[in-house]
């Protein structure tokens, strides 16, 4: 005696994205913290000493953020214009901006006023920074030129002419204190060493550079313009390695994961865009809501901050470990342990004979019901709202073992406008799935067989097989467009291969459309 | 042509087990029942066949124990005759011949000395009448007697079995033929009939399919095709009958039986149900469902514990009183088709194919026995006539058998075709195939032929199936790691490449012994692709016809491609030149290739019956040829590999040597090609495994016998040695203490002997040499004796006595008596022991 067969439900291949360990990693964060500034977010940047402070330049002041705090900890408002580029100093004491009216502030961070004002560029600065002896700053400005400052005496100490249009980013060598790198809208990057009056290294991005990054062996350089991503080697002379080109608008900011092994690039596109640094390709995605201005992500990954042109700053945190496991356990309180050791651990004697219970088997309730040959009721379990909505293969399940058993009829037949109601809607909801449709074809046309007579005596039914004749309407116009696709695909295909066996794969597309005339011609009874 | 005067077509295993009701012994240990030509004795306990009572050349359509004589057991046959046998050892003991074709057989104790059989009314022996005589057996020593005395009971019966039966203790017989029931009273010498209308109003039918009497109550149950049965009372009126009618089943009830005591009726039909009805209390039902397939018979033994129903995919169902399955005892299972080829699995050199719906069964060859089925469809089985169900329609192995890919269809009438390609990886642990990969729709159309890459050494295994949506399809296995697969997630199939030509339709598709070639036929043109680059290398056709079956030669032969095609031409290709070799007009039904050897057999139909030629592609003179091999066309044939090479030095059977042809005729009988002496080997073989006992032949017995056989060895191998074994460990000691007392001579005759054989012997190595030597010759002397004795088997061979010799050690002889004394039952012995 054979014990009953269960059911089997289909496992369909999941659609959408893969699962992956970048996935797991980049969808590990908390909802976002969205506070609003008083203006377009122009540049972020973590302090590089704990607990990482984080300074946001946005309209006229620069606010400097705790890592949990939602409010600032610290604001700095004396600019006459908009600021620009506040970045920390590698020991997190000072800080120092441009601004619209050309002059660079150097801030200490625990103070309020200016510690240092330096005067000599003739228009906007968009990029300062410290250089790695921490004595002096880089600056950029409008007017096309890059200079160097001296931090004890506020003294100009070289001049750069080269840029031919305005230069909006630059970085300094972490590692080297003469070397620094700057990007200008004349699609040009330039190496410039302090101890030569010129640039040693010109590289031609092909667009107006937005964003640069090096890489802390800084050996590749990473620069952004207009919708390309590009890295350089440095090494061997500015040669370029990659060309990335993900995103469909400008890109305006670029980041580098704690690891190194992961590039971030953001863009007004609004997504964010997450690159295996080994072979380039995106491994993940996040989208905003508005255009991308700035990025930044603390150490260790600890938080993502993105600062967009409507002036919002949003702030993802990283699910601690324990954060992540309780969301699991909550989801079902487990009986106690005594429940389950109970005449678990009883050990048996030598001399006891052993009684082996027999193995229950368990089965869901539709297919109790079918084991009982209770055909309508099998079908009504199946059709429960959660089972419909949540798991409609499992519905779709119920309803292939009912044609398969030549019930399906007698499941369908004798039910009330509710019931009827509730099947429609499921069949409005799924019949045009490619995975599903061949199943509830068939039912449909049953349901449309049986159901003929009452056409007309309840306007709830009546609502729902015109919605799901319109459905069916438009998929066959769907069907027809890619068939046209198809075809003229077969064309090129054929023109294009040279006297060879023509071996195309025909896509799935083709059974569906022939489903769907089915349906047509169901609709039409 | 060549002579072949040594080798014949015989049939070979499978035969029927479920044609007619099995019967229980009276101690329940054997299940006896009709199976094609001869009568099959099971232990019920074992599944396993302990006798084959040969002897009837005709179909056997009853068995019966006799009533006065619980060991020994009738069966009639369509041969004409009436055989009694003695089934513990397997002997004929008299042949009674009545002269025309019998049906069934029945007999009450009641009636001593008078058999009843169902034969065809002597008049005309054409029509569909069918009378019950009954047959007085004639009192006589001979063994072939003639049963003159015939005395027709009843005419008009039906020559269903099920449909006659004696009722309690034998005073009246019930028949039933159609929608009459006639009951024949012995002592009034009367017959009373009685009849249901055709139709009821619910159209149900009423035709009569099965009867059965109550045993202690005047009370007759008959089954009826729309699933009702009736339960006949008062039947001793022709007027004043009553019935009652009991509705479970919904289709035609095939079998109806009373328990001994009859406080149960039990009744099955197709819905493979066993229901058993509290008699007196009909609403009280009892289920035993899922048996597998429609029940056809049910039998209850004599002491009631044990129920065995027959089942038709021919299998008997052994249960313990409606409540467990004990034993099922699985014949091969035949259906109206093969769909799937014949195979050989490459692990269990089994035989592969279609078994109960929706498996595959794996039959022994060797054994004559169904291994096991495996579950392909995995669903639960309707019960249902006129129901589409999901069929295995093709299988395939791989070189190893590491691999089985099944494909299963379902094709309902308006609906679209449903399609599923399985692979099923072999799973060491639990010695079966586990299901790996599914793929749904594989092909938008049926598939037409799959087969694997046969090549042993590649690193990939891969499958092509060809179907009739134009295409066909290479699938691989595949491992990915880098999709982030868990570790649980082994490797799996997916589809490597379509290819197509020209929109034709494939037929067939066949790889090259190394699996560097790929030859799929589209119609009339046969292409050849290279599976390592698939590329079209070149193609070949013979127009105009398309072309039906493709094989590649093997070792040797490998440059040849073989096809047939439809207008009957056998083409063989050669590879290296791409041209046509030669071609020769057959119509050729099958083409297949030895796996082991360079032949290839092909079934050739010819006016109405099949011929057989075994050819090498590239000799001109066919190896073999018979012709007329069997009537109709052969479709399915497999060679199956030996297990051990066969040593034939004449050219003509030399094909057989390596593998075996076995073929299915049009009717679903299993045969083969035997040579002569390979059929004497058999039958010598056969002839040792006979064992002279009762006790079940179970592998456990079989390994412990030849155990024991060894240590009949021992003793006399110990003796001729120079040293003696010691007292402690003498064969001759421990037989002597475990014999039961009461069949040992007397204890003063044993002292000496027993004394004698605890002394160790100072008398040197030869003189016990050449007495022994002595021993053995007189021990083979009686052994002959013995088996001669054996061989007339009329009588069991007497009781030597132990006092022949008093030598220290037994001879052979009386280690065998000892033996088979020892088999008696002792069980009080050891309760005499402890108190």
């Amino acid at each position: 005696m054979a014990s009953f067969k269960p059911t089997k439900v289909q496992v369909y291949p999941k659609l959408g994205e893969k699962v992956t360990q970048d996935t797991l990693y980049w969808k590990n964060y908390k909802a976002p913290v969205q506070i609003k500034e008083f203006g377009a977010i122009t540049n972020i940047d973590f302090s590089p000493v704990a607990p990482h402070n984080f300074a946001v330049t946005a309209f006229t002041r620069i606010h400097i953020y705790g890592p949990f705090s939602q409010e600032p900890v610290k604001t700095f408002t004396r600019f006459k214009d908009t600021a620009y580029c506040g970045r920390f100093r590698s020991d997190g004491q000072l800080l120092v901006a441009g601004c619209e009216d050309s002059v660079v502030r150097l801030f200490d961070v625990s103070g309020k006023v200016a510690l240092r004002m330096f005067k000599g560029h003739t228009k906007a600065v968009h990029i300062t920074d410290f250089t790695s002896d921490r004595y002096q700053i880089l600056t950029g400005s409008d007017d096309y030129t890059c200079r160097l400052w001296d931090i004890p005496n506020a003294t100009e100490l070289n001049t750069y002419q080269e840029h031919t249009d305005y230069i909006r980013c630059g970085v300094t060598s972490k590692l080297n204190r003469d070397l620094f790198i700057t990007g200008s809208y004349d699609h040009t990057l330039k190496l410039f060493d302090a101890r030569a009056d010129k640039s040693v290294m010109t590289m031609d991005h092909g667009q107006p550079v937005e964003s640069l990054l090096l890489y802390p062996s800084e050996g590749l350089l990473v620069s952004a313009g207009g919708r390309h991503v590009k890295v350089w080697d440095l090494l061997k002379g500015g040669q370029p390695l990659v060309s990335l080109k993900n995103h469909h608008k400008t890109v305006t900011c670029l980041c580098l994961s704690s690891s190194g092994h992961r590039l971030l690039s953001a863009s007004l596109d609004r997504h964010v865009k997450v690159y295996n640094t080994t072979n380039y390709k995106v491994v993940h995605n996040f989208d905003y809501a508005a255009s991308i201005l700035s990025l930044a992500l603390a150490p260790d990954d600890e938080s993502i901050v993105v600062g967009m042109t409507n002036s919002i700053l949003s702030i993802k945190h990283r699910k601690s470990l324990d954060e992540s496991k309780e969301i699991s356990g909550q989801q079902r309180r487990q009986p106690s342990y005594r429940v389950f050791v109970k005449g678990k651990n009883y050990v048996p004697k030598q001399d006891d004979y052993l009684v082996s219970k027999p193995v229950k088997q368990h089965l869901a309730k539709y297919d109790k019901q079918l084991k009982k040959f209770n055909v309508s009721k099998a079908l009504d379990t199946a059709l429960e709202t959660w089972t419909r909505l949540r798991k409609p293969e499992i519905t779709v399940a119920v309803i292939k073992e009912l044609d398969r058993r030549g019930t399906l009829k007698n499941a369908l037949a004798g039910r009330d406008e509710q019931g009827l109601a509730r099947l429609l809607n499921f069949l409005i909801g799924n019949v045009v799935d490619p995975r599903f449709a061949p199943v509830l074809v068939t039912a449909a046309e049953m349901i449309l067989d049986i159901y003929q007579s009452v056409i007309g005596q309840s306007s709830v039914v009546d609502r729902q097989l015109l919605r799901l004749q319109e459905l069916l309407e438009r998929e066959i116009d769907y069907q027809q467009d890619l068939l046209e696709v198809l075809g003229m695909l077969d064309t090129m295909f054929a023109s294009s291969l040279p006297r060879k066996e023509v071996n195309l794969h025909l896509s799935k597309r083709k059974t569906e459309s022939i489903n769907s005339d089915r349906e047509e011609d169901a609709v039409g009874q | 042509m060549v002579e072949h005067g040594d080798i014949r077509v015989v049939h070979r295993g499978g035969s029927k087990i479920n044609f007619r009701e099995p019967v229980i012994t009276h101690d329940s240990r054997y299940l006896l029942c009709a199976s094609g030509e001869c009568v099959k004795v099971f232990s019920t306990s074992t599944e396993e066949c302990i006798h084959d009572l040969r002897g009837h050349t005709g179909l056997v359509t009853g068995v019966l124990l006799k009533p006065s004589n619980h060991l020994q057991v009738y069966s009639c046959s369509a041969d004409g005759t009436v055989r009694l046998w003695d089934y513990t050892d397997g002997i004929l003991i008299k042949t009674y011949v009545i002269g025309c074709p019998v049906y069934s057989i029945c007999a009450s104790a009641n009636h001593e000395g008078v058999i009843f059989i169902v034969t065809p009314m002597l008049s005309d022996k054409r029509s569909d009448l069918f009378q019950l005589v009954a047959v007085d057996l004639p009192q006589s020593g001979d063994q072939l007697v003639e049963a003159r005395e015939l005395s027709a009971v009843l005419s008009d019966v039906s020559s269903n079995p099920a449909a006659i039966v004696f009722g309690r203790g034998g005073e009246y017989i019930a028949s039933a033929n159609g929608l009459h029931l006639e009951v024949y009273f012995f002592k009034k010498q009367k017959s009373y009939r009685f009849s249901l209308k055709e139709d009821n109003k619910k159209g149900g039918k009423n035709t009569v399919t099965c009867v059965a009497c109550h045993p202690k109550d005047d009370c007759i149950a008959t089954g009826h095709e729309d699933g009702k049965i009736r339960l006949w009372r008062n039947f001793n009126h022709k007027k004043e009958y009553t019935y009652s009618t009991l509705h479970w089943h919904h289709s035609a009830v095939s079998s109806l039986c009373f328990t001994p005591e009859g406080t149960n009726l039990l009744s099955g039909g197709m819905e493979s149900v066993l229901v058993q009805w509290r008699y007196n209390q009909e609403s009280e039902r009892d289920f035993l469902p899922r048996l597998g397939s429609a029940i056809t018979h049910i039998t209850v033994s004599p002491d009631g514990a044990l129920f065995c129903t027959s089942h038709s995919d021919n299998k008997i169902t052994i249960i313990q009183s409606c409540v467990k399955v004990s034993a099922v005892i699985q014949g091969l299972v035949k259906g109206e088709s093969v769909r799937t080829d014949m195979m050989v699995d490459p692990r269990s050199k089994s035989l592969v194919l279609n078994g109960k719906p929706g498996h595959l069964q794996f039959y022994s060859l060797p054994r004559d026995k169904l291994l096991y089925n495996l579950d392909i469809v995995q669903q639960e089985y309707i019960h249902e006539s006129g129901l589409e169900q999901f069929e295995v329609v093709k299988a395939a192995f791989d070189a190893s058998g590491s691999w089985l890919a099944t494909v299963e269809e379902r094709k309902q009438k308006d609906a679209e075709l449903e399609l599923n390609l399985k692979l099923w990886a072999f799973d060491e642990q639990t010695q079966s195939f586990v299901l790996n990969t599914t793929i749904s729709a594989p092909h938008e159309a049926r598939i037409t032929a799959m087969c694997f890459c046969h090549a042993t050494d590649s690193q990939t295994t891969m499958l092509v199936s060809t179907s009739k949506d134009g295409h066909f399809k290479a699938w691989q296995l595949v491992s990915d790691r880098a999709l982030y697969r868990k570790a649980e997630f082994g490797p799996s199939w997916s589809c490597d490449f379509v290819g197509a030509y020209h929109g034709l339709v494939p037929e067939c598709c066949c790889f090259s012994a190394d699996g560097s070639l790929l030859a799929v036929s589209f119609q009339e043109v046969v292409t050849v692709w290279s599976p390592a680059s698939w590329e079209l290398l070149t193609t070949l056709s013979q127009p105009p016809k398309a072309v039906r079956d493709l094989c590649f030669g093997r070792l040797s032969c490998s440059k040849y491609l073989l096809g047939t095609t439809a207008n009957n031409l056998l083409c063989c290709w050669n590879l290296l030149t791409c041209s046509l070799e030669w071609s020769t007009s057959m119509d050729i039904s099958l083409l297949l290739a030895d796996p082991l050897t360079e032949n290839m057999a092909a079934f050739c139909c010819q006016a109405g019956s099949t011929d057989l030629f075994v050819f090498k592609p590239s000799e001109p003179r066919p190896v073999f040829s018979q012709k007329a091999v069997c009537s109709g066309k052969v479709t399915r044939a497999v060679f199956a590999p030996r297990e051990e090479m066969l040593e034939s030095c004449e050219e003509s059977s030399q094909w057989l040597n390596h593998s075996q042809l076995y073929f299915l005729t049009p009717y679903m009988d299993l045969m083969t090609f035997t040579t002569k002496a390979e059929e004497d080997r058999l039958m010598a073989s056969s002839k040792q495994l006979v064992i002279d006992d009762s006790v079940a032949m179970t592998p456990f017995y079989l390994l412990l016998g030849k155990h024991r056989q060894q240590e009949d060895a021992d003793p006399l191998s110990g003796l001729s040695a120079e040293r003696r074994p010691l007292p402690q460990c003498s064969v001759a000691i421990k037989e002597l203490l475990q014999t039961p007392a009461h069949v040992l001579p007397s204890t003063s005759f044993l002292c000496s002997m027993f004394v004698q054989s605890l002394l160790i012997s100072v008398t040197n190595g030869r003189s016990v040499e050449t007495k022994h030597v002595e021993e053995e010759m007189e021990s083979e002397k009686e052994e002959e004796d013995s088996e001669g004795e054996m061989e007339s088997s009329t009588q069991r061979p007497e009781q030597a006595s132990l006092g022949g010799q008093a030598a220290p050690a037994l001879t052979k002889a009386q280690l065998r008596e000892l033996k088979r004394v020892k088999k008696l039952d002792h069980s009080w012995f050891p309760g005499l022991l402890h108190s």
